[in-house]
């Protein structure tokens, strides 16, 4: 099994897969980062150099002058309001919400990579990790080794762990290295709070943790993890169900950013709760946001993600077993 | 007689209610190379994908080296190497790295044989290029070394020499019968051109619509099919007299087809020009697929 793992490896490291998707990260972080100095630089114009608290409770004002402004749906008004809450909540303890550094900004970005374009980047690796074979022929020499099918399977999907891993790490160590070089690399052990739940449109504060940051970073990636394995996983199936990768990746793609869109405006349709596209978000848990869906919670979407990840491994394992290769 | 290398037996294969391949029997013994002749579409690729696993038979056992691909499939395949249609290796690698792959794969990797695989298919000075690199001649060959690099007992190659060049067709027909004479191996070899099948393989099994129509030694064959085609006036009295002695039938543009016969043919030459007939053309005919086809399974046309 080290040796078929080795071979898939082998493979996807000559595709230059994992480069290019490194390659990706590199210069979205990089474009990130400069984005948020020249807001930093932009607020120090207007305000001169002051206290976060200053600028929170500034924010704080101006969220609330959106409420009270016409236009703005109710949905979008309570969404807001909860903001508002946390963010008092943050000034109340005479806590920093964004402590600048590395560490932050990998945690927010984190935050707003999980549910599109971290899988995407997932996907450029796994869409073409077993439709590539049957496309270009090599399936015939793979599947006529003396080697059981289910074992030659096991090893790409061992190879796909490998390399979500890989990608994830990746993704931590270029947003920390990068944003690092201008925001410096302090802020390890800020605190950070988590645990916020929402009631209705209350904001609940009972549950509330204030850790250190690289505590929350630990479950932050360790969550971001799970949701590209999964995501992984569905794209692995589609790779065996569709011979041609484009067309896989068509599929995916168009799952993904439904799950993106559909997440603002489910709401009502309570049942999407049960699509893995919905429950991607995981991050938004830790740092407090409303669930697109009232009445979802952390574990809740583990379960439904790992139903969903467990169902396409086993479609993936018993049509590629069953399969005549033409 | 020697070992029975492969052996199948009353293998089916239905897709949807369609039966593509209605009940083949054939058996290979060590040594030979074994032709399977038909034209395209007639089952020839999917009955070899189903003895390498590929495709899963509605119904019939298949033994390679003894073992049954479907119950013992480890077993079996390490008998067997094989190409199915092109080489497709992966052209990303280079050729050492793609056979490196492939011998991980197996039970044991042995760096001699490798070795000794690249000089048998003579590919040691491009064998750290990478393959997409590679004429196709040169994929042809590293195919080839990808096959034997488990030491298989049987070796399947479908359409070994599409798309080479008459020198590389030539090379290719002598390595197989090298392999066939010298290394004791079993080959079967798929084509869809007679005079391929004619040229290196002991036995052949003529495939049409899914069944073997006929399994014989080459030289059988075709001396049931040789033709001689002859051209003389004039022509009413030249068929009277072959007639008399073999069996005439009527060609295209006023030729008269006899079966070819050594030495026979030469003594019908002369009673035709004892008797006054002026022989203007006498042709041997070696036979075509179609001709064997059409004889075969009574008319019916290829496709």
């Amino acid at each position: 099994m080290i040796n078929l793992v080795r071979n898939e490896m082998l493979k996807i490291v000559r595709k230059k897969r994992i480069l290019i998707v490194a390659g990706i990260i590199a210069v979205l972080v990089a474009l990130f980062t400069y984005s948020q100095y020249r807001e930093i630089e932009r607020r120090l114009e207007r305000f001169g150099d002051v206290d976060w608290r200053t600028t929170l409770q500034q924010q704080i004002i101006d969220t609330q002058n959106r409420i009270t402004s016409s236009g703005i749906s109710d949905e979008w008004k309570s969404e807001l309001q909860l903001r508002i809450q946390q963010q008092q909540y943050y000034l109340d303890n005479n806590v920093n919400p964004m402590e600048p550094g590395a560490p932050s900004f990998a945690r927010v970005f984190a935050e707003h990579s999980i549910n599109l374009f971290l899988p995407l980047m997932i996907m450029v690796v796994a869409a073409d990790i077993v439709s590539s074979e049957r496309s270009a022929g090599t399936v015939k020499l793979l599947l006529t080794r003396p080697v059981k099918r289910w074992k030659i399977l096991m090893s790409k999907y061992i190879t796909l762990i490998l390399s979500v891993s890989i990608i994830v790490v990746l993704f931590g160590v270029l947003s920390y290295l990068i944003s690092g070089l201008i925001f410096g690399y302090q802020g390890w052990t800020a605190p950070v709070i988590t645990g916020f739940s929402v009631e209705g449109n209350e904001l609940q504060t009972n549950a509330i943790q204030m850790i250190p940051q690289w505590h929350y970073l630990l479950m932050e990636f360790s969550l971001v993890w799970f949701v590209a394995l999964i995501v992984g996983t569905i794209t692995f199936m589609l790779s065996v169900l569709i011979r041609n990768t484009p067309a896989g990746m068509g599929v995916m793609l168009a799952a993904l950013i439904s799950g993106a869109i559909l997440s603002n405006m489910v709401s009502s349709w309570e049942s999407a709760k049960y699509l893995f596209m919905i429950n991607l978000n995981l991050t938004g848990y830790l740092s407090g946001q409303a669930p697109p869906i009232e009445g979802m919670t952390l574990g809740f979407s583990l379960v439904v993600l790992a139903l969903w990840g467990l169902a396409a491994l086993i479609v993936s394992f018993v049509v590629f077993i069953r399969q005549d290769i033409y | 007689m020697s070992e029975i290398t492969l052996s199948v037996k009353g293998l089916r294969k239905t897709i949807g209610k369609k039966e593509i391949i209605k009940g083949i029997d054939f058996d290979l013994r060590r040594g030979e190379v074994f032709g399977f002749l038909g034209p395209n579409g007639a089952g020839k690729t999917t009955t070899i994908r189903m003895l390498v696993g590929l495709i899963k038979p509605s119904s019939g056992t298949i033994e390679i080296g003894g073992y049954n691909v479907r119950k013992n499939f480890t077993k079996a395949m390490e008998q067997m190497g094989c190409i199915v249609e092109n080489p497709e290796l992966y052209s990303y690698l280079t050729g050492w790295e793609n056979l490196e792959h492939f011998a991980r794969m197996l039970p044991e990797m042995d760096r001699e044989h490798m070795n000794y695989v690249v000089e048998l298919v003579r590919l040691n000075e491009r064998i750290h290029d990478r393959v997409s690199t590679y004429s196709l001649g040169m994929r042809q060959r590293l195919g080839i070394a990808q096959a034997l690099l488990g030491k298989p007992k049987v070796l399947i190659l479908d359409e070994p020499t599409n798309g080479l060049d008459p020198m590389g067709i030539r090379e290719m027909r002598n390595f197989i019968r090298y392999l066939a004479e010298e290394e004791g191996l079993t080959v079967l070899v798929s084509s869809h051109l007679l005079s391929e099948i004619q040229l290196m393989c002991d036995r052949v099994a003529i495939i049409s619509k899914g069944s073997v129509i006929k399994v014989d030694y080459v030289e059988n064959l075709l001396a049931l099919q040789e033709k001689v085609i002859w051209f003389a006036e004039p022509r009413d009295t030249a068929k009277e007299i072959l007639n008399g002695v073999t069996t005439v039938s009527d060609g295209a543009d006023g030729a008269l087809v006899t079966p070819y016969l050594e030495n026979e043919s030469a003594k019908w030459n002369r009673m035709l020009v004892e008797k006054g007939v002026q022989v203007n053309e006498m042709n041997r005919k070696l036979p075509a697929l179609e001709d064997l086809f059409l004889e075969l399974t009574g008319g019916e046309s290829i496709d």
